[in-house]
C-alpha cells in the first residue's frame, strides 16, 4: 500500500509545481504590464486581453473568419485524404511499385513544402484556393505514405490463408486487408489533418485575404496587441479542440476494427 | 512486361518516374499554362545564372543560409541545457514534461507575429522563430535519452567517486547520443520550416523579400529557381545531420 500512496503523493506534487508555474507566469506576466510598466503595445495587460477574448466569444466576430479557415481545411483535407488513399492504395498493390515510389515520397515529404506557398500564390491568387492547394499538397505526404505502409506490410501468411480458403478479392479486402491496414492508415489521416490545419494558418498568416491567421496578422499590423493575443489564444483553442476531435476518431476508428 | 533487369533496380524506375514528371511539366509549362504563372523546367534552370545575378539576391541567401544556422546552433544549446535541466530530475521531468508537451503541440504559426513584433523584421525574429521549431524536438530526444539510462551505470559510477561533470562527460553523454542525432535531424527539420514561414511572412534583407517580389512581378522562372535552391538547401542539410545521425547511431550499436 505504502508505493501506492508514495506515488499518488509525487504526483500531486508535481500537479502543484505546474499549477504554481502557471500561475507565476500569470502574476508576472499581471506585474510586467502594471508595475513594470512595460509598454502595452508590446505585452498587453492579462486582463484586458480576458475581456477582448470574452468580447470575441460573445460578440461572434469571429465566425466569418472561423468559416474561411475551416472551408480550407475541409476542402484541403477531402483532396488530400481522396488522392493519398487512392494513389497510395494503387502503390502498395505491388512491392516492386512500393520500392519505386516509396522513397520518392519520403523525399519529397522531407523537402519544407511550405516553399510552394509563393508559387501557389502566383498560380491561385491570395484568396482560399492558394491556402486550399498549399494544405492538400502538404497533407498528401502524410496520408499516402501512412496507406502504402498499412496495405503494403500485411503479414503474407494471412493472405495466403485467406486466398487458400477461397475469398474473393472483395472478400480479401474487407475482410484482411482493411482491418490490417485501418490503424496505421488512420495515424496518417490524423497527421495529415495536422499538417494541413497548422500550413492552412500559415499560409493565412503568410500571404492572404481572409482567415483566422490574416486576422491575427491584420490586427498586428494595427497593434491592437491585446486583440491579437485574444484572438491567438482563440486559435489555439479551435485548433486544440479540432485534434483532439480527430484523436478521438481516430481511436474510435481503431477500436471499431 | 517489365524485364528482370529493371525489376532488381527500383532506383531506375524511379529516376524514369521523375523524368517523366519533369517531362509533363516541361509540355504543360511549353504549350498549355499562361507563361506569366508557369515556367518549363528547362528555362528555369537555363536561366539560373541569371538568378544569381539578381542584385542582393547571394546576399539573400547566405542571410537565409546563416540563420538557418545560428538558428540551428540555438535550437541544440537551448535544447540540451533544457533537455538536461528536466530530464535528469525525476521530480523535475514529472512536473515540467506535461508543460512542455503541451507547448510544443500548440499551432506555434498563430505567434509568428509576436515574434516579427518582439524581435523586428530583419534576422533576429527569423532566428527567434526558428528555434523555438527546433529546440523542442532536442528537448524531447535529451530527456528520453536520459531516461534510458540505466540506473545501475549511474550508481556505480557515483560510487567508484566520478564527480558530476564526469557523470555528465563520460556516462549520460555517451548513452544520450543514438537518440540525441535523432532529435538533432528533427530540429532541423523544424528549424527550417521556422525560419522559412519567418522570412516569406516578412522579410527586407532574406529571401522572403525576393518571392515576393517575384511573384508580384509575375516572374514564374526565377521564382522556381529560388524554390529550386531553397530546396536543395534544405535537402543537403537534412542530409548532413542523417548522414551524421546514421554514423553516431552506429558507432553506438557496435
Amino acid at each position: 500500500m505504502t508505493p501506492s500512496r508514495d506515488q499518488r503523493e509525487a504526483r500531486l506534487a508535481s500537479r502543484a509545481v505546474q499549477v504554481a508555474f502557471l500561475i507565476a507566469l500569470l502574476v508576472l506576466w499581471y506585474l510586467a504590464t502594471t508595475r513594470w510598466r512595460v509598454s502595452p503595445l508590446l505585452l498587453p495587460n492579462p486582463v484586458v486581453v480576458l475581456r477582448d477574448f470574452w468580447n470575441i466569444l460573445t460578440t461572434g466576430e469571429f465566425i466569418g473568419d472561423l468559416r474561411v479557415t475551416l472551408t480550407e481545411l475541409v476542402i484541403a483535407f477531402t483532396i488530400a485524404a481522396g488522392s493519398g488513399l487512392f494513389v497510395g492504395y494503387l502503390v502498395s498493390r505491388s512491392q516492386y511499385c512500393i520500392q519505386v515510389f516509396e522513397p520518392l515520397f519520403a523525399g519529397i515529404y522531407s523537402v519544407p513544402i511550405i516553399l510552394f506557398l509563393p508559387l501557389y500564390v502566383l498560380l491561385f491568387g491570395l484568396g482560399p484556393a492558394s491556402k486550399i492547394a498549399l494544405g492538400a499538397t502538404i497533407s498528401f505526404f502524410p496520408i499516402a505514405l501512412n496507406t502504402i505502409a498499412g496495405f503494403g506490410y500485411v503479414e503474407r501468411t494471412l493472405v495466403i490463408a485467406a486466398r487458400s480458403m477461397g475469398a474473393s478479392d472483395l472478400q480479401l479486402f474487407r475482410f484482411v486487408l482493411l482491418p490490417a491496414a485501418l490503424p496505421v492508415i488512420l495515424t496518417g489521416m490524423r497527421m495529415g489533418f495536422t499538417v494541413a490545419l497548422l500550413s492552412i494558418i500559415g499560409s493565412e498568416t503568410i500571404a492572404s485575404l481572409a482567415g483566422l491567421g490574416h486576422r491575427i496578422v491584420y490586427l498586428a499590423e494595427g497593434m491592437e496587441t491585446a486583440a491579437m493575443f485574444a484572438y491567438i489564444a482563440f486559435v489555439v483553442a479551435i485548433a486544440a479542440i479540432l485534434n483532439t476531435l480527430v484523436s478521438a476518431l481516430e481511436a474510435r476508428g481503431r477500436r471499431r476494427r | 512486361m517489365m524485364t528482370s533487369h529493371t525489376m532488381q533496380r527500383p532506383w531506375v524506375a524511379r529516376a524514369g518516374v521523375v523524368v517523366l514528371l519533369f517531362f509533363f511539366w516541361e509540355v504543360a509549362a511549353r504549350w498549355w499554362v499562361d507563361p506569366m504563372f508557369v515556367s518549363p523546367p528547362s528555362r528555369v534552370v537555363a536561366s539560373l545564372p541569371t538568378l544569381f545575378d539578381t542584385r542582393g539576391l547571394p546576399a539573400a541567401l547566405r542571410v537565409t543560409f546563416w540563420e538557418l544556422a545560428v538558428a540551428f546552433a540555438l535550437s541544440v544549446a537551448i535544447g540540451l541545457a533544457i533537455g538536461l535541466a528536466v530530464g535528469l530530475q525525476p521530480f523535475a521531468r514529472k512536473s515540467f514534461m506535461p508543460i512542455i508537451l503541451l507547448l510544443y503541440g500548440t499551432p506555434q504559426v498563430t505567434i509568428l507575429p509576436l515574434f516579427v513584433l518582439y524581435f523586428g523584421i530583419g534576422p533576429a525574429s527569423k532566428i527567434a522563430f526558428g528555434v523555438s521549431h527546433g529546440f523542442f524536438p532536442i528537448v524531447m530526444t535529451v530527456v528520453a535519452g536520459v531516461q534510458n539510462i540505466k540506473p545501475i551505470l549511474l550508481t556505480s559510477a557515483r560510487s567508484m567517486g566520478a564527480r558530476r561533470g564526469q557523470i555528465l562527460r563520460y556516462v549520460i553523454f555517451p548513452h544520450m547520443i543514438p537518440s540525441f542525432f535523432a532529435g538533432m535531424r528533427l530540429a532541423m527539420t523544424g528549424v527550417l520550416l521556422g525560419v522559412l514561414l519567418a522570412e516569406l511572412y516578412v522579410s527586407t534583407a532574406g529571401i522572403g523579400h525576393f518571392t515576393t517580389l517575384f511573384t508580384q512581378n509575375f516572374d514564374p522562372t526565377r521564382l522556381l529557381g529560388l524554390i529550386s535552391v531553397l530546396a536543395a538547401m534544405a535537402i543537403a542539410l537534412n542530409e548532413i545531420v542523417r548522414r551524421a545521425e546514421l554514423h553516431f547511431s552506429r558507432w553506438h550499436s557496435e
